[in-house]
């Protein structure tokens, strides 16, 4: 996604398992502070059609 | 080029006369030059019809999905990759097909020939010892082969077939000393920013015909995402967004299974170059594992196994 020039840090991938509740908690704070940190998505953003 | 169609004609009939398969997929001339099309033949006498020259690059693993039947089948590199690529997916098993491998020096860009005779209707195409010879109306022009290659031809590294049960002709010398990843890299270079202007720009022409996902060996799902309504991945107009969401999934879809046989860039209409997406996975799939897709019968694909020395820490 990187390589088509969406921001890097807008896209996370995690392995957590439904035992590691803590890893799960610390990754969803981790990744919803980097994203909003870059504000909202420009691209790759469907808009509403418009209508006359 | 000739000696190779005369000799392609000779076997597959006899394979189809000894009863050794029950089909076999070639080439044919197409209506027009340079459009060669695949053609299934089933008897004997059907295989005057078959053909092989620079106009190739149609993929015929592609009909080889589900084949119930016993099927010879031509094969250069990467058709033959493909080929294996179909029987480590399980779309065939090995002895169902009889490979009848072909020396590949690379496949011409019809766009190209047609940009070098400045546009002119071409009323005929032929190619002797690296030369292309091309006849229009009022002219004939001769043309260096090596000029008008499809790109993935130019870095191509497998141009012999990697699997085959009976050889046309000597192996060809494999092109080395390439730099196979130097358009991922300038592409790379570019700041995030400049690199989805690029992609946008790419597919700004996509008329979303899926002509690249037809010509594609590896697009054999029975319902492409696409084509699903209910739910609908993805919208059918357009839409820009839809339009890149159709080719990045598709891209991913062939991380680690690609042969960069160029099959989508041939087909497209618009002439987007659609390896632009997936070059960059062939290129990790190298990179980080090593892998080139199609090679081995024996090795599951690096996204199907499991190994402990995963290249991700989140993995392991």
């Amino acid at each position: 996604m990187e390589h088509v020039g969406i921001e890097p840090g807008r896209l996370h991938f995690s392995w957590i398992s439904s035992a590691e509740s803590t890893k799960f908690v610390d990754v969803a704070k981790a990744v919803s502070e980097e994203v909003m940190s870059l504000g909202p998505a420009a691209r790759l953003v469907k808009k509403r059609a418009e209508v006359m | 080029m000739e000696r190779y169609t005369e000799e392609i004609r000779k076997r597959a009939g006899n394979l189809l006369k000894e009863g050794k398969v029950d089909l076999f997929i070639g080439y044919a001339g197409g209506s027009v030059p340079m459009m060669n099309r695949p053609i299934l033949v089933r008897r004997p006498e059907e295989a005057e019809l078959l053909q092989w020259d620079s106009f190739c690059g149609l993929n015929l693993a592609n009909y080889l999905t589900g084949c119930k039947e016993r099927i010879g089948v031509i094969a250069n590199g990467c058709n033959s990759r493909n080929i294996v690529n179909h029987i480590v997916e399980n779309q065939v098993k090995r002895e169902q097909v009889y490979i009848l491998g072909v020396p590949c020096t690379g496949m011409i860009d019809r766009r190209l020939v047609s940009s070098a005779v400045g546009g002119k209707d071409i009323l005929s195409v032929s190619e002797e010892n690296g030369t292309v010879t091309v006849e229009t109306a009022g002219s004939k022009e001769q043309l260096n082969k090596g000029d008008l290659l499809q790109q993935n031809c130019r870095i191509c590294t497998h141009r012999n077939p990697v699997i085959q049960d009976e050889m046309i002709g000597d192996p060809v010398e494999e092109q080395k000393g390439l730099e196979p990843f130097a358009d991922v890299s300038e592409i790379e270079a570019m700041a995030p920013g400049e690199r989805w202007e690029h992609f946008s720009r790419l597919v700004s022409n996509c008329i979303r015909c899926y002509a690249c996902r037809n010509a594609c060996p590896l697009c054999y799902c029975p319902t492409c995402f696409v084509d699903d309504s209910r739910p609908q991945w993805v919208g059918k107009g357009s839409d820009p967004v839809d339009t890149m969401t159709f080719h990045l999934m598709r891209a991913y879809h062939c991380a680690g299974r690609c042969t960069d046989c160029g099959a989508c860039e041939r087909v497209c209409p618009v002439g987007i170059p659609l390896r632009q997406f997936t070059r960059r996975l062939n290129r990790d799939a190298w990179k980080l594992f090593a892998w080139e897709a199609g090679m081995k019968l024996d090795e599951r694909p690096p996204l199907d196994a499991y190994r402990p020395d995963d290249c991700n820490d989140f993995f392991r």
